[in-house]
């Protein structure tokens, strides 16, 4: 046998005796474990599952096992996320620590401060969030106002940040602040990590068009920030951001694949998801869609899914050996993942009719109130970590090298 | 299965871009067109070609061929495709070859194939009978008279017709319309009747008339009645090298752009500064990423033997026959006024589009097949 046969078998039996049956459930709308100081468990298992893949250095199986992470390179990351889909696990973890913060980490923080936030991060002790926009920097982030005063052995924070995704359920956030207000403006910004449990950290909620109310505003007031907890160095903070973003959106592409349990991916022959949805609510004679126009749009869209599907699994297999982190490339996949995903809603609710317009109660099934919710989400996805304009811009003139 | 290519395979699409860049740019595309070559291709081209082992690689080592597969094929195409390069290289060594490979016996394989992997002949298979792709509607029939069969009927866009040296017919050869035979017959054959016809790509096809075409049943390729499932496979093999070629007609077209908006100045800028231009741009640049990611899946699908070919090849062909048609389109709006003019390129890459997105089935059949095979 191959160390590659081994280390599968190996896999699948730990996953066999360490997967809890409550986490072998498809997931639901409000299933995924985010961690941190406050967060609580759904179920003993969810519990359980995070511990145990925590421990095991599997909620980040590609990073440095120094850390914490478990060390896997390429073809075994693979093998696990192959065994993990066989037994339909649910991800231990979700977090921004892992999607974003931790890779930034790994790339531009000191030692100590690996040593100090990224085993936290692995484990799902610390809930982190991100700071980054403001009221007056969206797209034109560089411009934002926070601003961070030395003060002895601290960084004095005043300012306001919105759109702060979790904010007041996070334990920690990671903002942008301006420390060189003299400074060109890219070039006076510092990375900071601040802790929220503190008096001078206020957050109020944003209701959104879902109805939901998962972002907030985030104030700061001479908020206390020890120096320790600058990452890389005094006003080049936008090194990181840049690195941070293209793991933010390469996090987000990946989202385009994803859905609900109503309108989720087909794979393969075994179907599609979004024919399987339509043929509820149209006609259908021999399992094939009268409705032609609707047909040829869900062929197109699932046409694209299995085409960005494979784009993605390209990118990987090309970055397989070249050892380097997302490239700006990464703004296609944002890009084209969260148009696909909006395109795909819209589909859905031409098909489902009246019975994807429900807001509540009624005749309207939960599944069917569930896809309304999320079709009024996806619009915020061509919006969120830089909006589908910033991204073509990012690709004419990063990728194609247009003139400025 | 893997979407990157393998080393061999990268040093054959090496080859053939410095093959296509140094001996056939778009020049010598212009040049037999507007010599009037009523071939259409360039016979000392093809035979160094044939040197190069590109008109055997989908024909077995024992045949003389090199068995590359079709990811190998494929690469080459796609580099031809950048500079239109005229040759029998698809029509010869993908769809007749392949019909070979799948039905031929032994003599037949020996005569046909070790010859196309010479060079020494070439082929063009007649399916179409009307304007539009309809593979399985054929009404031109094979009857059969004691040892013989006695052909009648009509063919249209026979790629290659013009000049191909043996034609491959599918007939009709039973009342069932599903029974297809398929034969192969000298061009010269008495009442084979070949009307050249120039496409607007300035590429050759042909309409064939078969009057009381007699012929032995040694010209029958496979088992009578039993052609349709050797023709659906042939089809999906060539949509994937098509659509190879037709990738390497889109990036170029592409690449011509982009470098048009680097260098055209207006109102005291390039125009690669406008950002409508911009984001047209990157618009083209991501679809064509895709469609690279399912050109590579479907050209390995097959030679992997993946279980989803006919839906692989049916993604590719209609990706890419969108995209293609859409950069080549956009391409020539970018290029103002010099874009519908003669003297640049961009606007031979919206011609080639046109007729290669309609042949083997255009974007829109394919997403009605994509959708039959899902089951929906
Ligand atoms: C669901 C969601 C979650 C979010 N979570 C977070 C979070 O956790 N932390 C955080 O810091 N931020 C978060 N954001 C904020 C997000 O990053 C910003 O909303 C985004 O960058 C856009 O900024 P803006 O909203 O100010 O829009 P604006 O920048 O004001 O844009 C308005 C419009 O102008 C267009 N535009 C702007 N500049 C250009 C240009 N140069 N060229 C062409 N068009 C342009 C935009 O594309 C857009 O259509 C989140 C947003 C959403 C929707």
């Amino acid at each position: 046998m191959s160390n590659l046969d081994t280390f599968r078998q190996e896999t699948r039996e730990w996953l066999e005796a360490n997967c809890p049956p409550e986490m072998r459930k498809p997931m639901t709308a409000d299933g995924a474990c985010w961690g941190g100081r406050n967060f609580k468990f759904t179920h003993p298992d969810q519990k359980l599952w995070l511990e145990r893949m925590g421990e095991k250095g599997w909620t980040a199986p590609t990073w440095p096992s120094e850390y914490g992470g478990g060390g896997l390179n390429y073809d075994e990351n693979k093998i696990l996320a192959e065994e993990l889909f066989k037994i339909g696990a649910r991800p231990a973890l979700a977090s921004f620590g892992l999607w974003m913060l931790g890779p930034a980490l790994l790339e531009y923080a000191s030692h100590e401060q690996k040593m100090e936030h990224i085993p936290k991060i692995i484990k799902g002790e610390i809930r982190w969030c991100q700071g980054y926009s403001e009221p007056g920097a969206g797209s034109d982030l560089a411009s934002l106002k926070t601003k961070a005063v030395e003060d002895g052995d601290n960084f004095i924070v005043n300012g306001q940040k919105v759109w702060t995704s979790y904010a007041d359920e996070c334990d920690m956030i990671f903002t942008l602040v301006r420390t060189g207000p003299q400074e060109p403006k890219h070039n006076g910004i510092s990375f900071l990590l601040i802790d929220m449990d503190q008096p001078g950290v206020e957050t109020k909620p944003i209701k959104l068009i879902s109805g939901k109310s998962p972002f907030c505003e985030t104030f700061f007031t001479d908020a206390v920030v020890p120096k320790a907890n600058l990452v890389h160095d005094l006003n080049k903070g936008w090194d990181v951001a840049k690195n941070l973003l293209q793991h933010e959106r390469k996090m987000l592409a990946s989202m385009g694949l994803g859905g609900s349990a109503a309108g989720g991916k087909g794979k393969g022959k075994s179907g599609s998801g979004l024919a399987n949805l339509s043929k509820k609510y149209v006609e259908s004679s021999d399992g094939k869609i009268s409705d032609e126009g609707l047909r040829q749009k869900i062929a197109k869209s699932d046409m694209d899914a299995h085409a960005f599907g494979l784009t993605l699994r390209r990118a990987s297999e090309e970055a397989k050996n070249s050892n380097h982190g997302p490239s700006a490339a990464t703004s296609i996949f944002k890009f084209f993942g969260s148009e696909h995903n909006k395109r795909r809603y819209e589909i859905m609710l031409e098909a489902m009719g009246t019975q994807a317009l429900g807001w509540e109660g009624g005749e309207f099934g939960p599944e069917e109130l569930a896809v309304t919710r999320e079709w009024l989400r996806t619009k915020a996805n061509s919006i969120e970590g830089g909006t589908s304009e910033v991204q073509l811009n990012v690709i004419s003139k990063r990728v194609l090298d247009l003139p400025q | 299965m893997t979407l990157t290519l393998s080393e061999e395979q990268s040093f054959l699409k090496d080859t053939a871009k410095k093959f296509a860049q140094e001996k056939t740019p778009t020049t010598h595309f212009r040049e037999i067109r507007d010599n009037e070559n009523p071939e259409c291709f360039d016979r000392a081209i093809w035979q160094e070609m044939a040197a190069q082992g590109w008109s055997g690689i989908l024909v077995p080592e024992e045949y003389g061929g090199s068995n590359f597969g079709l990811a190998g094929i494929g690469v080459v195409l796609e580099e031809l495709g950048r500079t239109l390069t005229p040759s029998p290289l698809f029509a010869t060594s993908v769809v007749c070859a392949t019909i070979l490979n799948k039905a031929g016996n032994d003599s037949q394989k020996k005569e046909f194939l070790s010859k196309i992997a010479s060079g020494e002949v070439t082929m063009a298979f007649a399916l179409e009978e009307g304007p539009r792709h309809k593979p399985f509607s054929i009404n031109l029939e094979a009857k059969k008279d004691g040892k013989n069969f006695i052909l009648n009927g009509k063919k249209n866009f026979v790629i290659d017709g013009g000049f191909a040296d043996y034609i491959i017919v599918a007939a009709k050869t039973s009342e069932k319309e599903d029974q297809l035979s398929l034969f192969v017959i000298a061009r010269d054959v008495e009442g084979v009747n070949i009307i050249p016809t120039t496409m607007v790509d300035h590429k050759n096809a042909a309409n064939i008339e078969f009057k009381n075409v007699s012929i032995s049943e040694k010209n029958l390729l496979g088992t009578q009645n039993s052609a349709k499932e050797i023709i659906e496979e042939t089809l999906d093999i060539s949509r994937a090298a098509l659509s190879a070629e037709m990738l390497g007609g889109a990036l170029e077209a592409f690449d011509i752009t982009l470098n048009y908006l680097k260098e055209r100045e207006q109102f005291g800028e390039k125009i690669g500064s406008f950002q409508a231009l911009q984001h047209r741009a990157a618009l083209m640049f991501t679809e064509l990423e895709l469609c690279k990611s399912c050109v590579i899946e479907a050209l390995t699908a097959f030679d992997e033997g993946s279980n989803d070919l006919q839906r692989i090849a049916s993604l590719a062909k209609s990706k890419i026959g969108e995209t293609f048609f859409n950069v080549s389109n956009e391409g020539v709006q970018m290029h103002g006024g010099v874009g519908v003019t003669d003297e640049y390129d961009i606007g031979l890459y919206m011609k080639r589009a046109r007729v290669a997105e309609q042949t083997f089935g255009n974007s829109e059949y394919h997403r009605n097949r994509y959708a039959e095979l899902t089951g929906y």
